[in-house]
């Protein structure tokens, strides 16, 4: 019979909101402290509070309770600022809950971000026993693995290089191998998938693959639907800091992206960093429209916004199916296109071809990134559905089966005549 | 770490069959809380490499590396040596004033050094603060530890002067390894509060050189304390500084000062920052990665 390793009761964490709450300086207090003398003295020795601060306050989580088995691959889905990350920290001891409880049974080791620690001007070497001891490694067992460590990254040549003149990819490889290293009895991973290349994204999946074969407890942040459902054997869902799913990866992935996405995207809020205002489908000639039809091409517009100059911006979209299996993707730099890098707000349009999409749901991912960091990733952004348009060609149905319809091209040729049409007599020849 | 064994419904959910594998209970903490020092045991490998970290990173990319070390206090004692000693007048007994003036700036300087470093630790690794959990205590002791090796170079230029002025230590220089404990402790102690009100007030980065500044000079550095007489040199000694200066010239230069009553008060005071220092910054220790 499997182990609860984890429970969690009636979670909530409390943040406090408002620029003023953050690195207040001691003038700002005083001067509260002058325009309210009374108001601020209240505050100041109320039971849990900052100082002289305006309390307005936003629960990140609020009434999140659920178990983990031993051996589980438990994979947190949700929008930005659902409190996914919120739940890991508070996980990882590193935040500490508003309410609530929690109980762990193991060791854990948290991967919030690749290279934690690192220092610039330390060699590779010198930066695998530090990374190691932060990550909670004894030292022995660094030594132990150091070779494994140093195989995995392949860096060998530049071990003793301080790694600020080592190469974004090859940061990322050491700092990966000493993480993929550790060996908790639960592991707890943030979004580190994100970063890095393909080669580099693959490397990192099939490793987590491995954690998660080997019987340890892993829980995970993803916003690849395809590695959640392929990895976990359990998903939950986070909305609005509110736990509104657990149970089966495919059943939770599809209903969290059939009710998590409209029709047209819209950012909450500006962040003040690159990302997405808005997103929605057009016609060709840019009028919005809800379903588009599968013999008409059709415009996915993404209005966007740079705070400030972006060199190296890159721009893309994918679709995914009503599922979350990615089925194509394009973007910038795959056409050879100069994305935006000065700064102001910008409309990109992207022509998906007619006759492509079957008639069916599909779910639009958009992302913007540079060489070294995920700009802005909404996955999904929205959905939409496509209108068969009258033609048998794209429609669903026990002799088609798919997502995209490609155009193929077809001959079929006489090899020899069966005896049975001959014997027959009628209509073989 | 620890079971909270009062919660039956909490124990019966432990395995019993695996009581090795660790408990662990997160809750929101209450009022004061424990120091929790065993943890600190559990991180000392952690601590041993941030340590080694900021020793090695300290004079990454500086001309002259850990010259820099000694010339800090050398040329203040060449600028005292001139104002103070010859200009000024100030008495220093039978021990030259150079001599006698590098003795204090060699520990003054491990700890102002000490102090200002702590204060602004919190804030510059806030990247390990908001992605891993340790203890966060880690990080102001480290930072105090890695000047001992500063402490180290200067003092063996105190130890060549003292060839050159023919200065033999008695055997009371067994007691140095106590004051230099002394100033670390007292480091320690302000660098506790002054790096857990950093996180919250970055007023503190502006605060932090004037209270070096004020309490150099209230310190006897350079002046000799017996300007002071009973019973105000006793009470002098709430400034911890003063018992670790007084220690460090009696200890290597055999001043005629011999530490009392006063050393006994700045020990006191220095543990009473330490401790204080300690429960206040535990205090705050839950809302660092909140509001680092």
């Amino acid at each position: 019979m499997s182990k609860r390793v984890i429970f969690c009761e009636g979670l909530g964490k409390e943040f406090r909101i408002g620029k003023r709450e953050l690195n207040k300086t001691l003038r700002d207090v005083l001067t509260d402290a002058m325009a309210a003398p009374l108001r601020a003295l209240k505050t100041r020795f109320s039971a849990n509070g900052f100082p002289g601060m305006a309390t307005e306050t936003i629960w990140a989580l609020k009434d999140v309770s659920f178990d983990i088995q031993h051996g589980e691959v438990v994979g947190i889905i949700g929008h930005n600022g659902a409190g996914k990350s919120t739940l890991l920290k508070i996980l990882s001891r590193i935040s500490e809950p508003t309410e609530g409880r929690i109980g762990i049974h193991g060791r854990v080791g948290s991967l919030l971000e690749v290279g934690t620690g690192f220092h610039p001007e330390l060699t590779g070497r010198e930066n695998i026993f530090l990374n190691g001891a932060i990550l909670g490694m004894r030292r022995a067992e660094i030594t132990r693995k150091f070779d494994e460590i140093v195989d995995f990254a392949g860096v060998g040549k530049f071990l003793d290089t301080p790694v600020k003149f080592y190469s974004s990819g090859m940061y990322m490889r050491l700092a990966f191998a000493v993480a993929a290293h550790l060996e908790p009895e639960i592991l707890i991973v943030d979004e580190v998938l994100s970063v890095g290349d393909a080669q580099f994204q693959k490397k990192c999946l099939g490793k987590m693959g491995e954690v998660a074969q080997s019987g340890r407890t892993v829980i995970f942040v993803s916003h690849n639907m395809a590695a959640v459902e392929r990895l976990c054997s359990k998903v939950l869902v986070l909305e609005n800091g509110r736990l509104i799913g657990n149970g089966q990866p495919r059943t939770m992935i599809s209903n969290y992206l059939r009710e998590g996405s409209g029709e047209i995207y819209v950012a909450r809020s500006r962040t003040g960093h690159p990302q997405f205002l808005s997103a929605k489908i057009c016609d060709v000639n840019g009028h919005p429209m809800d379903e588009p039809v599968c013999t008409e091409p059709f415009l996915v517009r993404l209005h966007f916004v740079l705070p400030e100059d972006a060199p190296g911006t890159q721009l893309g979209i994918g679709i995914l199916s009503a599922d979350g299996l990615p089925l194509f993707t394009s973007n910038t730099w795959d056409v050879n296109l100069e994305a935006p890098i000065k700064a102001g707000e910008y409309e990109a349009d992207v022509l998906v071809p007619a006759n492509c999409l079957l008639a069916d749901t599909f779910h639009v991912a958009m992302c913007l990134w540079n060489d070294s960091e995920v700009l802005d990733l909404q996955e999904p952004a929205f959905s939409f559905s496509v209108d068969p348009g009258g033609s048998h060609l794209y429609q669903l149905d026990s002799q088609r089966k798919g997502f995209v319809h490609i155009d193929c091209q077809w001959e079929v040729r006489k090899l020899s005549v069966a005896r049975g049409a001959t014997a027959g007599g009628q209509g073989a020849s | 770490m620890v079971p909270n064994m009062q919660n039956n419904e909490l124990v019966a959910d432990r395995p019993d069959q695996d009581s090795d594998i660790p408990f662990l209970l997160i809750e929101p903490a209450k009022g004061w809380v424990s120091l929790k020092l065993g943890e600190l045991w559990v991180y000392r490998e952690l601590l041993y490499f941030l340590t080694w970290r900021d020793i090695k990173v300290r004079y990454k990319q500086t001309a002259l590396g850990a010259a820099w070390a000694i010339i800090q206090p050398f040329f203040t004692m060449v600028v005292f040596s001139v104002f103070f000693g010859r200009l000024a007048g100030i008495s220093s007994g039978e021990i030259p004033y150079p001599i006698f003036s590098f003795a204090a700036l060699v520990p003054w300087t491990f700890f102002a050094n000490g102090l200002s470093q702590s204060s602004s630790s919190l804030v510059g690794n806030s990247n390990l603060i908001t992605k891993i959990y340790f203890p966060r205590l880690v990080i102001p002791i480290s930072t105090v530890l890695a000047g001992v090796i500063d402490f180290a170079l200067s003092f063996g230029v105190l130890l060549l002067m003292m060839l050159y002025y023919g200065i033999v230590p008695t055997v009371n220089v067994i007691w140095l390894p106590v004051f230099l404990l002394l100033a670390l402790v007292t480091a320690l102690g302000v660098g506790l509060w002054l790096s857990a009100l950093n996180v919250q007030y970055r007023d503190v980065r502006y605060v932090v050189p004037f209270v070096t500044q004020f309490w150099m000079l209230a310190t006897p550095i350079a002046y000799p304390s017996t300007l002071l007489s009973e019973p105000w040199r006793t009470l002098y000694g709430i400034n911890p500084m003063v018992g670790v200066i007084e220690g460090f010239r009696w200890a290597l230069l055999n001043s005629e000062t011999k530490p009392g009553p006063m050393m006994l008060v700045s020990t006191a005071a220095s543990l009473l920052l330490l401790v204080g220092g300690a429960f206040y910054f535990k205090r705050m220790e839950k809302k660092f990665a909140d509001i680092v």
